[in-house]
């Protein structure tokens, strides 16, 4: 299975091993991870589960809706042009070893 | 505290699960005793009513936390388990097997019981309300088989919860009618003009709404339901009804515990209660603000906000809820996000296209903002957020003309400049 790192706001690393299929959210959330809120639980509708996607795998991803470009606008922590929300990141084999950040605050 | 006896958290949702994690962040180190009535671990709810009732998946797609990471947080988990009684005196819970189980202090997270309708017929196998996992399995299987069988799906209130079965219910091929009895929808959150849309856009994907309609009876025939009977006498042939009226706050643990209660558990803007040693938090209870108006919000960030809350007054610390509320509701392809409390408004505008929709609905009074409600109007809603945040208000002349940038009212404002340093 794909391993993501997390890389929490203290600065703590942790690895997982996400089927594919599943956000990053999701498996952050499950794994009891501090450092996101996902309040609306994966709608794309609160922008509490921001990450900063790590140099290099941005342009791996799919890119973002028009829905969750909108909500990135106004997220609570800094924008950055790695900014994405973790809901909509979904795992799959190709992003084995993909790393994400999260921000210092969600709300 | 007394370190040997443990902080037990009763009501494992949303709110519970907040407290106990929140407890663990803030340093707490001492025995953690979660109890939930229901046999699953902390879950989120608002599926239930959206995508998990057209497309049930495994319950593991709901939980807030792993079993990893709940074993990490060292928290006792008592499911399926009910609290029976709560005993101020002797600090104890009375479990519903009669086990007594002492606390040094003690989180009420109950949440919310659904209305029940108080017509004859309202207990007949059929009827159906929303609350945990196994009513919206139920509520699921039941609009499949009036879908199958070509029997109408009848929803009674025409509020979050019932639009969100109701395009469910669509989705899922059955045909729908909603009873609503007052003269619209969502009445007593949204705006006329908000309502007129979410009405356009149920009767454009084929549902029957009938206002004004107050149920008199579900009539039963050999023991199913056959049809429901409004008090004009007009009867509504179904295969199942599903009730969508409100929720009433569940405190009555709290009640029968002599604590302070007013339609819920009242509390303060930290989440304590009228006895230092408990705090609630989420549905249950009832907030006082500022101005001494008792303000009761069923969402999942209240229960976040206020569950963080308890956990601090509960290390004796003080951390007050003061975000601003917000909420939101799918139904069919609108998404309807709402933020700030409209109570009081004396003026309503409208930014953006009515017909669409593509709309947002601001609330003022005086002239402030008080509430926006945006139907697939992202940006204007997390703006608006963040104008309330700050206490900025867009005069209404603004707040209507698009070529208005509601973020330049943040530009202005020291406060809001602060922040982003």
């Amino acid at each position: 299975m794909p391993r993501v790192r997390y890389i929490e706001p203290d600065g703590r690393e942790v690895a997982l091993e996400l089927a594919p299929g599943q956000s990053l959210m999701r498996g952050a959330m499950d794994a009891g991870l501090s450092g996101l809120e996902a309040q609306c639980g994966g709608n794309c509708a609160c922008a509490t589960c921001h990450c900063y996607v790590q140099a290099g795998w941005l342009d791996k991803l799919k890119p973002p809706s028009d829905d969750e470009r909108l909500m990135l606008g106004n997220v609570a922590a800094e924008l950055r042009p790695n900014s994405r929300l973790s809901c909509q990141l979904i795992v799959e084999d190709a992003l084995d070893g993909l790393t994400v950040q999260f921000p210092d605050r969600q709300s | 505290m007394d370190s040997q006896a443990p902080i037990i958290i009763v009501g494992a949702g949303q709110a519970g699960m907040q407290i106990a994690e929140s407890l663990r962040q803030e340093g707490f180190g001492g025995a953690l005793i979660l109890c939930g009535e229901e046999p699953h671990p902390p879950y989120q709810r608002p599926p239930l009513s959206k995508k998990w009732l057209i497309d049930a998946g495994a319950v593991g797609a709901l939980t807030l936390r792993g079993p990893a990471a709940l074993e990490r947080l060292k928290i006792t988990m008592k499911l399926g388990t009910r609290v029976r009684a709560i005993d101020r005196s002797r600090r104890e819970v009375e479990l519903a097997d009669g086990a007594r189980v002492p606390y040094g202090k003690l989180a009420i997270a109950t949440g919310s019981l659904p209305r029940t309708l108080p017509v004859p017929g309202a207990s007949l196998p059929g009827v159906l309300a929303l609350r945990g996992i196994a009513d919206s399995l139920a509520i699921g299987a039941a609009i499949r088989r009036c879908a199958a069988e070509g029997r109408r799906v009848v929803i009674v209130g025409g509020g979050f919860i019932g639009l969100e079965v109701a395009a469910g219910a669509r989705k899922l091929g059955a045909e729908v009618t909603v009873l609503e009895g007052l003269p619209r929808l969502m009445s007593r959150v949204t705006a006329p003009v908000v309502s007129e849309a979410f009405a356009r856009l149920h009767r454009g994907h084929g549902v029957q709404l009938m206002f004004g309609a107050q149920v008199a009876e579900i009539v039963g025939h050999e023991g199913r339901i056959a049809a429901v009977r409004t008090v004009d006498g007009q009867e509504y042939r179904c295969g199942c009804v599903v009730v969508g009226i409100g929720v009433e706050p569940d405190d009555l643990l709290a009640r029968s515990a002599g604590l302070l209660c007013e339609r819920g558990i009242v509390v303060d803007d930290c989440s304590r209660t009228s006895d230092p040693l408990i705090v609630a938090a989420g549905d249950c209870t009832a907030r006082r603000m500022g101005d001494g108006e008792l303000v009761r919000l069923e969402s999942v960030q209240n229960a976040i906000e206020q569950g963080k809350s308890a956990a601090a007054a509960l290390m004796g610390r003080t951390r007050q809820f003061i975000n601003t509320p917000w909420f939101w509701s799918d139904q069919y392809d609108v998404k309807l996000q709402m933020v700030g409390l409209s109570r009081g408004y004396d003026q309503v505008v409208t930014r953006g296209d009515l017909a669409k929709p593509a709309f947002s609905a601001f609330y003022f009074r005086a002239g402030r903002l008080l509430a926006v409600d945006s139907l697939n109007r992202i940006s204007d809603h997390m703006q608006s957020k963040r104008l309330l945040d700050h206490g900025l208000s867009p005069t209404p002349a603004q707040a209507a003309d698009l070529q208005f940038e509601l973020p330049s009212l943040l530009k202005g404002s020291r406060e809001a400049t602060a922040d982003e340093a």
